[in-house]
Parts: structure tokens; C-alpha cells; sequence
């Protein structure tokens, strides 16, 4: 039988049954409209805390000092630095995947300011640092390039050492001692807020790395650093960027192949990792839920097509008498129970969308549509037409045509 | 004559738990072409049971039946469906017409299995509503039309594929004499006019006087088979 025939006889009868193909059809416009709201939370969700790792640093590598042995001594890694300004120079220089690079050195002091001292961690780095980190002022400047290189006095400090060094005056230009040194700030950071590990961002000095090497906490050997960080130019290529940060390294520290590294390049992508699974997980727990009630929905339909097939004995037994195939039968069922997952479908993916959006205006939830979702959701709701429209379908064609004429 | 149908033996048994019962027993007749014949004999006589296996609508426990020299008693469900469809036409007590669905459309339903393309469809359902005389009405919902012609339209939907057989089952058994009298001169035009062969089943006495030929069923068998000389009705 022609599709387009099969076609106009399924609406027909659903339109002969208008509340109750309706009713049919709920259930699958909930389940999908389900599917749809859920999958937009969960990759909305998933999206942005990639989005917060990715800004805390996913292209993000840390060169630390690995063990050393010196003299049948061996020392933890960290123990003796290894790592000097010129490996970072280096890294930046030869890595093709590097974009940025920060040395770091620094240490504990005191800072004195007027009557008021306060004790916390100060930095020495570059101003890479805050490209990498994507840290603002919120006064003042960064270090420039000659005051790194000319270990200047200047410090840039975390808004918690300026409110308990300086209170409520502007500490902008003012001169601090830090380790009796005396250090003009040049800036005031943005606040972070707290560190997933629960340390205040915001109690901390930042002062060049020269200044910190030769003024403030020494090294005993020149140039020594005690981590660098490293920022790929894309985190698809952090395996690349590893080795070749390694292979310089290796060549520069002079490693044979199978000694022991005397430094190590770590990295955040599993961090990333961890959480995007744990995100997956989550959508594939809400997707589930939703598709449960498809399947409830799915069953809603096998239901009022048995009714409907026992309704329409009689109209079988005719069609069957005047030479309709049980192909032709089935089909035309089955195009009936599509018919209705299908509008239910696409009624449900207009309502999910809506309420993906409503759900996003209302709270800051982030939704994220994804059009492979949309299809997903519809080709579902045609499978469970399909499969549970079957059995009735099934059931309709294989009528005796004398029991179903007879059949009052 | 070549026979139409022939039927040798045909016997059908119905099993219902242990009992069985002989609906039909050694049948053997044969009916011509643009033979105008009616089956009679009262409920229970296996006249029914004799009327569906010469539709193609059940398959004999055992005998053949010959269409068209063809024997069909062993075809599968696909097959009887095909000769249904291009070869017989049913008209029922009930009409059994499709509801909420125009007279036209429900002509039309043999030609959609059949796979006749939409334009020759109508043309063809048309014409059958013409010879049935409802030219005017094939708008016309199944529901809002009179008994009378609501078989006027089973009758258009029986011959619209052109068959070589019309079986008529109590065709006139809901509608009053009058009406049926009417229905019986269609039939008859139907036999001499376009020479299809229509076999009426009845157990009226009026109706069978339309027929030439009257076979008369009693416990499965044929206990009489004789031509009859046409009443001229209405």
C-alpha cells in the first residue's frame, strides 16, 4: 500500500480519537521533552565546569625538581632545587607548544607597614604568572619587564595584606619593608577568594623573581627556582608539550636515557578528566531517569493501539475481505503508533526546549541545547512508535478475516 | 459453460475442544460463468461455511476447489488475500462499510490494495458508483446514507476491480421489501448486463426467486439443486 495512503488513514483514525490520541501522546511528549531538559542541564553543567577548570589553568604544566642522589644520598624531589631561570627561558624558547612560561622562588616573610606587620607567603615570579593564572588588579600595574630583570623593590599584594597592613588607606605607591627590605607596591590584586584547598588566594606578596633570588630569600646557587609553571597554547596538545619540555630538560640536565630525571612535568588535565567523568556520569543518570518515562510513554501507546486494534475488528475483517494483505495491515498500524510518538515527539522536543529555557532565565543553571540531543530525542521517541507499536500491529494482521467480519 | 467454480469433496470440519462438528460434507458443484445462483437453506446448513471458501476467506479441512480451473483450496494467506482482492466481491447483511468515511473512498478500498494510482482509482470508483445508481452521492459520509444505500455502495466497492465472481451474503436480510427488491434488480443487472456471476446467499424465498439457479443446503449437504425461472420485479 502507498505510504501517502497508509499516512492519511492513520490521521484519520487518530483524528477520529482526538482526547484519546492526545492522552496517547503525553506520555510521550513528557518523556521527551524529559530527555531533552535533562541532557540540556547536563552538558550545561558539564560545560561549565570545564569552563572553571579550564580557567584555573587545563593547559596548565608544573616543572618541579625531581629526586636527586648526591654522594649515595638520596633526596625527595623538592628537596635541592634543580630548576634555574634558564630552564625557563629555555622552555619558552625551544617548546613550539609553549606559550607562556613563570619561574617561581620564594618563601615566608614579614611585612611592615606604618605600626602594622603582617607574616605570609611571598612570590617571586614574572609577570607571565598573571597572564597564566588569569589574575587582575584592581589597582596599580604588574612588574615590568626591566623591574624583573633589575630585581626591583616593587611588590604587588593580595587584597588580605593590604586591609591588615593599610586598612583603609590606598597602599598604592606607599612602601612596605618586607624582610626589612623596603618595597613599593605597584599594585593590588583582584580577589580570589579561597583555593579549592581552602588557603586564602588573597594573603600572598608578589614580587619579581630576581628581587626574591637576590634580595629577599637568596639561593645557593644563582638563578635557582623552585617550580616553573608552563602554559600550553592549547590543551589538546599537552602530551606534546610535555615531551618536549622534557626532552629539553633531559638535555640540558645532561640525563642519560634510563637514569633517573632529576625534575618532573606534572599537569591539571586529569583534575579535568575526574570532573568531566563525574559530569557524565550525572547526564547519564538524568538521561536514564528520562528515558524511563519514554519507555512508560512507549507503553502508553502499545496499550491504546491494542485497545484501538479490538475497536477496529470489524474494519480489519472489511479491509482483509476486499484484499488487504496482512503487510498492508501492519503497516497501516504501524504508521498509526509512529504517527503518534512522532507528533509526541516533536511536540515534546518544542516543550523541552521551552523549558530548557524557562529553566535557564530562571535560575543561572547553564543549559546547553545541543542539536544531536534534539535528534536523539526524536529518533527515540520513532523507536518506541516503532516497537511498541509492533505487537499490536503484529496482532492486528494476523486476524482471522471470518472472525473479525463476525466480530461485533 | 466452463466452470467457474468447481468444488469436488469439499468438506470442512470445525473442532471445537473434543467435539467436532461438519459444517460441510462432500460437497461437489460446479457454477458457471455469469451464472445468477442463489444458496439457500436455514442457519446451521453449512451454507455460510460453503460461501467463505468459495470467497477465499477460509481454506477447506479437505476436497478441492477449482477457480477459474485453478484449485485454490491450498494457497497461503498471501495468495487468497491476491484472489480476494482482483477476482471476488463480497456484499454483506451489514453492509460493512469503513464509518466516517466517504462513499467514494470506501468504493475505492479493493483498488488501494491493489495498487491502482489515485486518478484511476476515482475514475474507476466513479463509474462503479453510476452502475449502482449513486451517482451524486460519493461525498457523501457511509454513516448518512439509508440501508438501501449503504449496500448500493458495498455492491459499487464488490465490483470495482472488474471480478468475476459477486458474493452476496443475506445481502437484503437488514433492509425492508421494498429496498430489497431494489437491491436484487442491481444484482441482476450486474449478471446480464455486465455478465458477472453472483452467488446470493438467503434464506428467503422472495430473494432466491430473483436467481435462475437454486442450491439448497441441509446439514453440511446439497440436498437440492435446481433452475428456477426469474421472477421480473421492480
Amino acid at each position: 500500500m502507498f505510504i501517502s495512503t497508509s499516512l492519511r488513514i492513520a490521521l484519520n483514525a487518530l483524528k477520529a480519537n482526538k482526547m484519546r490520541s492526545l492522552l496517547t501522546m503525553l506520555g510521550i511528549i513528557i518523556g521527551v521533552a524529559a530527555v531533552v531538559i535533562m541532557v540540556a542541564i547536563g552538558s550545561g553543567a558539564s560545560a561549565k565546569i570545564t569552563a572553571q577548570i579550564e580557567s584555573v589553568g587545563s593547559n596548565l604544566l608544573i616543572v618541579v625538581p625531581g629526586a636527586t642522589t648526591a654522594g649515595g644520598v638520596r633526596m625527595g624531589s623538592g628537596t635541592v632545587s634543580t630548576l634555574t631561570l634558564a630552564d625557563a627561558e629555555a622552555i619558552v624558547q625551544n617548546c613550539p607548544s609553549v606559550a607562556r612560561v613563570a619561574p617561581v622562588w620564594g618563601g615566608v616573610a614579614q611585612a611592615v607597614y606604618g605600626n602594622q606587620n603582617w607574616s605570609t607567603g611571598v612570590t617571586g615570579t614574572t609577570s607571565s604568572m598573571f597572564a597564566i593564572r588569569d589574575w587582575t588588579l584592581t589597582a596599580g600595574r604588574f612588574f615590568t619587564v626591566q623591574e624583573t630583570k633589575a630585581a626591583a623593590k616593587v611588590a604587588l599584594l593580595g587584597q588580605t595584606v593590604v586591609n591588615n597592613l593599610f586598612g583603609a588607606t590606598d597602599p598604592i605607591g606607599e612602601i612596605v619593608r618586607i624582610k626589612k627590605m623596603p618595597m613599593q607596591v605597584i599594585g593590588v590584586l583582584a580577589v580570589k577568594g579561597q583555593s579549592p584547598r581552602g588557603d586564602d588566594q588573597d594573603d600572598a606578596i608578589y614580587v619579581p623573581i630576581t628581587t626574591a633570588q637576590k634580595r629577599l630569600f637568596g639561593t645557593h646557587l644563582p638563578g635557582l627556582v623552585r617550580v616553573i609553571m608552563v602554559q600550553a597554547k592549547d590543551m589538546n596538545v599537552m602530551a606534546k608539550t610535555e615531551k618536549e619540555i622534557t626532552d629539553l630538560l633531559d638535555q640540558r640536565h645532561r640525563i642519560v636515557k634510563g637514569a633517573d630525571r632529576d625534575f618532573s612535568v606534572r599537569n591539571l588535565s586529569e583534575i579535568l578528566a575526574a570532573a568531566q567523568a563525574a559530569y557524565k556520569t550525572m547526564s547519564l543518570l538524568l538521561g536514564s531517569i528520562a528515558l524511563v518515562s519514554l519507555i512508560v510513554g512507549g507503553i502508553g501507546i502499545m496499550n491504546i493501539m491494542l485497545v484501538s486494534v479490538t475497536e477496529r475488528t470489524r474494519e480489519i475483517g472489511i479491509r482483509m475481505a476486499v484484499g488487504a494483505q496482512e503487510s498492508d495491515i501492519l503497516t497501516q498500524f504501524l504508521i498509526e503508533s509512529l504517527v503518534l510518538s512522532l507528533v509526541g515527539g516533536v511536540i515534546g522536543v518544542i516543550l523541552g526546549l521551552t523549558g530548557a529555557e524557562i529553566m535557564a532565565a530562571m535560575s543561572d543553571w547553564p543549559v546547553l541545547i545541543s542539536w544531536q540531543a534534539l535528534l536523539l530525542a526524536f529518533a527515540f521517541s520513532a523507536m518506541v512508535g516503532i516497537f511498541f507499536g509492533f505487537y499490536p500491529a503484529r496482532k492486528a494482521a494476523h486476524l482471522n478475516p471470518i472472525d473479525a467480519l463476525r466480530y461485533e | 459453460m466452463t466452470a467457474l467454480i468447481d468444488t469436488r469433496n469439499l468438506t470442512k470440519i470445525y473442532r471445537l475442544g473434543d467435539i467436532s462438528v461438519k459444517a460441510l460434507d462432500n460437497v461437489t458443484l460446479s457454477i458457471g460463468a455469469a451464472e445468477f445462483t442463489a444458496i439457500m437453506g436455514h442457519s446451521g446448513s453449512g451454507k455460510s461455511t460453503f460461501m467463505n471458501i468459495l470467497g477465499c476467506l477460509d481454506r477447506p479441512t479437505s476436497g478441492q476447489y477449482l477457480l477459474e480451473g485453478e484449485d485454490v483450496s491450498n494457497l497461503s494467506v498471501k495468495q487468497l488475500a491476491t484472489i480476494r482482492n482482483r477476482r471476488i466481491g463480497f456484499v454483506f447483511q451489514g453492509y460493512n462499510l469503513l464509518r466516517r468515511t466517504s462513499a467514494l473512498e470506501n468504493v475505492e478500498l479493493p483498488l488501494i490494495y491493489s495498487h491502482v494510482p489515485a486518478k484511476e482509482r476515482r475514475m474507476k470508483s466513479l463509474e462503479a458508483l453510476e452502475i449502482v445508481g449513486l451517482s451524486g452521492h460519493e461525498h457523501h459520509q457511509s454513516n448518512q446514507l439509508s440501508g438501501g444505500q449503504q449496500q448500493r455502495v458495498a455492491i459499487a466497492r464488490a465490483l470495482v476491480n472488474s471480478p468475476s465472481i459477486i458474493l452476496a451474503d443475506e445481502p437484503t436480510g437488514n433492509l425492508d421489501t421494498r429496498t430489497s427488491f431494489e437491491i436484487m434488480g442491481v444484482f441482476r443487472r450486474l449478471n446480464s448486463d455486465h455478465g458477472i456471476t453472483v452467488i446470493i446467499v438467503t434464506h428467503e424465498p422472495d430473494i432466491a426467486a430473483f436467481t435462475r439457479r437454486h442450491i439448497v443446503f441441509r446439514d453440511g449437504q446439497v440436498i437440492e439443486d435446481r433452475a428456477n425461472e426469474p421472477r421480473i420485479g421492480s
